[in-house]
C-alpha cells in the first residue's frame, strides 16, 4: 500500500496557489500543497502562520480569495462549508469545538449527520475501544469534560464522519504527553488500518514529524520547505525553528 | 373561592396562547441569538389567516355540528402554511443578509418588519375590529356557585389541550431528533455545525417557519377565544409572550410555555381580585423581581462550562 503510493501518487487534495484574506489583511500569500491518497501529510509552523487558517479555507470559510481548491480532481474553492463535509472531509478544529451544552453521545450523533445514522452503533462501538474515556462519559455534558477528553471527543466526533480525508489541527494542544502519545497511536492506527488520509497541523513538530509520510512547513502564509517527515526532522533549519536541538 | 377557580381556567388559557407564541420567540432567540420583535405580528398576521379561512369555510360549509371543526382544521392548516411562509420571506430578506453584522442590525431590522405588517394588515383589512360568531360554545359546569357557575369552556378545554400536545410534540423534536440536534448545535456553534455538514441556513430558516406555525396555532385559539381580532392585536400579545419567554428562560422550551401560565394566572388573577386596569403592572413586576434572582429565568440553565 505505501510502496504503491510512493510510485503512483494519487491525488486526493491538491492546494493551488491559494491566498486568503481577513479583511485587508493577507493571511495566506499563495499556498501550493498536495495530500495523497493514503498518505499523512504534517504542516509545521510557528504561531500566526496562518495553518488554521488553510484548515478553514480547505472548508470555505474562510473562503480563498485566489488559487483553486480540488479534491479528487474536483474544485471545492466555491463549495458551501456543509457541501464539503458531505463529500467526505472531516474536521477536529483548531480550539475543539465541541458543542458545550451537549452530552459526549449527541456530540457524537452530531458526526454522524454525513454519514447516516445508520452506521451509529458500529461506529459509536469503535470510538469507544479506541477512547475508552469517551465511553465512561458518555451522557456527560462536553462542556464539563477536561481539555483533553474535549480533544478526544473533537477527533472522535470527525472520526464519526467516516471521512476519506481527516483534517486535524493541533490535536496535541494543551495536552500531557501521555495523552499526546496516545492521540498519535490513533491516528497512526486509523491511517494504516483503514487507510484513512491525515492532513495534520502540529507545533508539536518532533511527534508530527516522525508520524509524517511528508511534511510541509509554512512561514508567514506561505509553504517555505517541504519534503518526507524523516527529512525535514534531520533539516537543520527545520532543528533549529521548530525543534530547538532535540526532543519535545 | 368561585373567582379564584375561573380565574385560574381564564388564566392558564389565556397563559397557553402566550407560551405557544412565546415558544417563537424563545427558538429564534436560541438559534440566532435574535429576538425576533417582528413575531407578535406574524402571530396577528396568523389571526387574519385564520379569520378569513374561517369565513370563507363556514360559508361553504356552514356552521353546524362537524362543519365547525372542518372549518377549524383547515384555519388551522392554511393559517400554519401562510404564516410560516411569512416569517421564512422575512427571515430571507430582512434578516439573514444581517447575521453577521452588528448585534443591533437584525434587531433594527425585526421592528421595521414589525411596523410593515402592522401598516399593510391596517391598509388592506382597514382598522376596524374583525369579529366573528362564537365558534365554540358550550362548556363543563365545575361548581355551582352562589352568584355564578365556575364553567370550564370547551374552547378553554381546546385551547390547553392543543398547547400541552404540541409542547410534548416540540420538546421531543428539539431534544431526540436529527433536526432538533442540528438547532442546538447552529445555536451553540454555527461554524461547527457546518464542518459537519448542517446546512445552517435551512436550519435557521426551519426554525423561523416553526416558530410562525407555532404562532399560527396560538392565532387560531385566539380565534376561537374572542372571536374578534384587530391589525393591533400582534403588540400586545407579542410583548406579553417575551415576557414569558425572558421569565421561563429564554431558550428553553417549555420554560416558554411555563412563562406563559405564569403571566397569564397573574393577569387574570390580578384583573379578578383588583384593578383590571393594573394587569399588566401586576404581571410585569412579577418579571422584574423574578430576573432580579434568577437572571437567567426559571428554567434558564446558568452557564457552567470549562473552554
Amino acid at each position: 500500500m505505501s510502496a504503491a503510493t510512493a510510485t503512483a501518487p494519487n491525488p486526493l487534495l491538491q492546494i493551488r496557489g491559494v491566498k486568503t484574506y481577513y479583511g485587508k489583511i493577507i493571511a495566506l500569500k499563495g499556498v501550493d500543497l498536495d495530500v495523497n491518497e493514503g498518505e499523512i501529510v504534517t504542516l509545521i509552523g510557528a504561531n500566526g502562520a496562518g495553518k488554521s487558517t488553510l484548515m478553514m479555507t480547505i472548508f470555505g470559510n474562510p473562503r480563498a480569495r485566489e488559487g483553486q481548491i480540488l479534491y479528487q480532481g474536483q474544485d471545492i474553492t466555491r463549495t458551501e462549508t456543509h457541501d464539503i463535509a458531505k463529500l467526505g472531509i472531516a474536521q477536529s478544529p483548531e480550539g475543539r469545538r465541541v458543542f458545550p451544552r451537549m452530552t459526549v453521545f449527541e456530540n457524537l450523533q452530531m458526526g454522524s449527520a454525513v454519514p447516516g445514522m445508520q452506521y451509529f452503533n458500529d461506529d459509536l462501538e469503535r470510538i469507544c475501544t479506541i477512547f475508552p474515556r469517551l465511553k465512561e462519559r458518555l451522557q456527560q455534558r462536553a462542556g464539563t469534560l477536561s481539555g483533553g477528553e474535549q480533544q478526544m471527543l473533537a477527533i472522535a466526533r470527525a472520526l464519526m464522519c467516516r471521512p476519506k480525508l481527516l483534517l486535524l489541527d493541533e490535536p496535541s494542544l494543551g495536552l500531557a504527553p501521555i495523552i499526546v502519545r496516545q492521540i498519535f497511536e490513533v491516528i497512526k492506527d486509523v491511517n494504516k488500518r483503514e487507510g484513512m488520509t491525515v492532513f495534520l497541523v502540529e507545533q508539536n513538530a518532533f511527534h508530527a514529524l516522525k508520524l509524517a509520510h511528508r511534511a510541509y512547513v509554512m512561514v508567514n502564509g506561505l509553504i517555505t520547505m517541504s519534503g518526507t517527515g524523516k527529512e525535514l526532522l534531520a533539516d537543520p533549519r527545520v532543528q533549529s525553528a521548530y525543534l530547538e536541538g532535540g526532543r519535545h | 373561592m368561585e373567582v379564584f377557580l375561573q380565574q385560574v381556567i381564564n388564566g392558564i388559557t389565556l397563559g397557553s396562547i402566550y407560551g405557544l407564541i412565546a415558544i417563537g420567540y424563545t427558538m429564534v432567540f436560541g438559534i440566532i441569538g435574535m429576538v425576533n420583535f417582528a413575531h407578535g405580528d406574524i402571530f396577528m398576521v396568523g389571526c387574519f389567516v385564520a379569520l378569513i379561512m374561517f369565513l370563507i369555510v363556514t360559508a361553504i360549509l356552514g356552521t353546524g355540528g362537524a362543519a365547525i371543526f372542518v372549518a377549524l382544521l383547515i384555519c388551522l392548516i392554511v393559517s400554519v402554511a401562510v404564516t410560516g411562509l411569512y416569517n421564512w420571506t422575512i427571515e430571507k430578506v430582512a434578516y439573514r443578509k444581517l447575521r453577521g453584522s452588528f448585534r443591533l442590525a437584525p434587531l433594527i431590522s425585526a421592528i421595521g418588519m414589525s411596523i410593515l405588517l402592522i401598516n399593510f394588515v391596517q391598509i388592506s383589512q382597514d382598522a376596524r375590529n374583525k369579529p366573528v360568531p362564537s365558534i365554540i360554545d358550550g362548556g363543563i359546569t365545575l361548581m355551582k356557585g352562589q352568584t355564578f357557575d365556575v364553567v370550564l369552556a370547551y374552547k378553554d378545554l381546546l385551547i390547553m389541550i392543543v398547547t400541552a400536545v404540541l409542547l410534548l410534540v416540540f420538546w421531543y423534536l428539539v431534544q431526540k431528533t436529527p433536526l432538533g440536534r442540528a438547532q442546538r448545535a447552529c445555536e451553540q456553534d454555527r461554524k461547527m455545525a457546518a464542518l459537519l455538514g448542517i446546512n445552517v441556513n435551512k436550519t435557521i430558516a426551519v426554525t423561523f417557519i416553526i416558530g410562525a406555525g407555532l404562532a399560527a396555532v396560538a392565532a387560531t385559539m385566539w380565534l376561537v377565544k374572542y372571536n374578534v381580532v384587530s391589525y393591533k392585536d400582534g403588540f400586545i400579545p407579542g410583548v406579553k409572550a417575551f415576557t414569558a419567554a425572558v421569565l421561563g428562560g429564554i431558550g428553553s422550551l417549555p420554560g416558554a410555555v411555563l412563562g406563559g401560565l405564569l403571566i397569564g394566572l397573574i393577569e387574570s388573577l390580578w384583573s379578578g381580585y383588583f384593578s383590571i386596569d393594573y394587569k399588566d403592572v401586576a404581571a410585569f413586576t412579577i418579571l422584574v423581581i423574578t430576573l432580579i434572582f434568577l437572571p437567567q429565568g426559571i428554567l434558564g440553565k446558568p452557564e457552567v462550562e470549562k473552554v
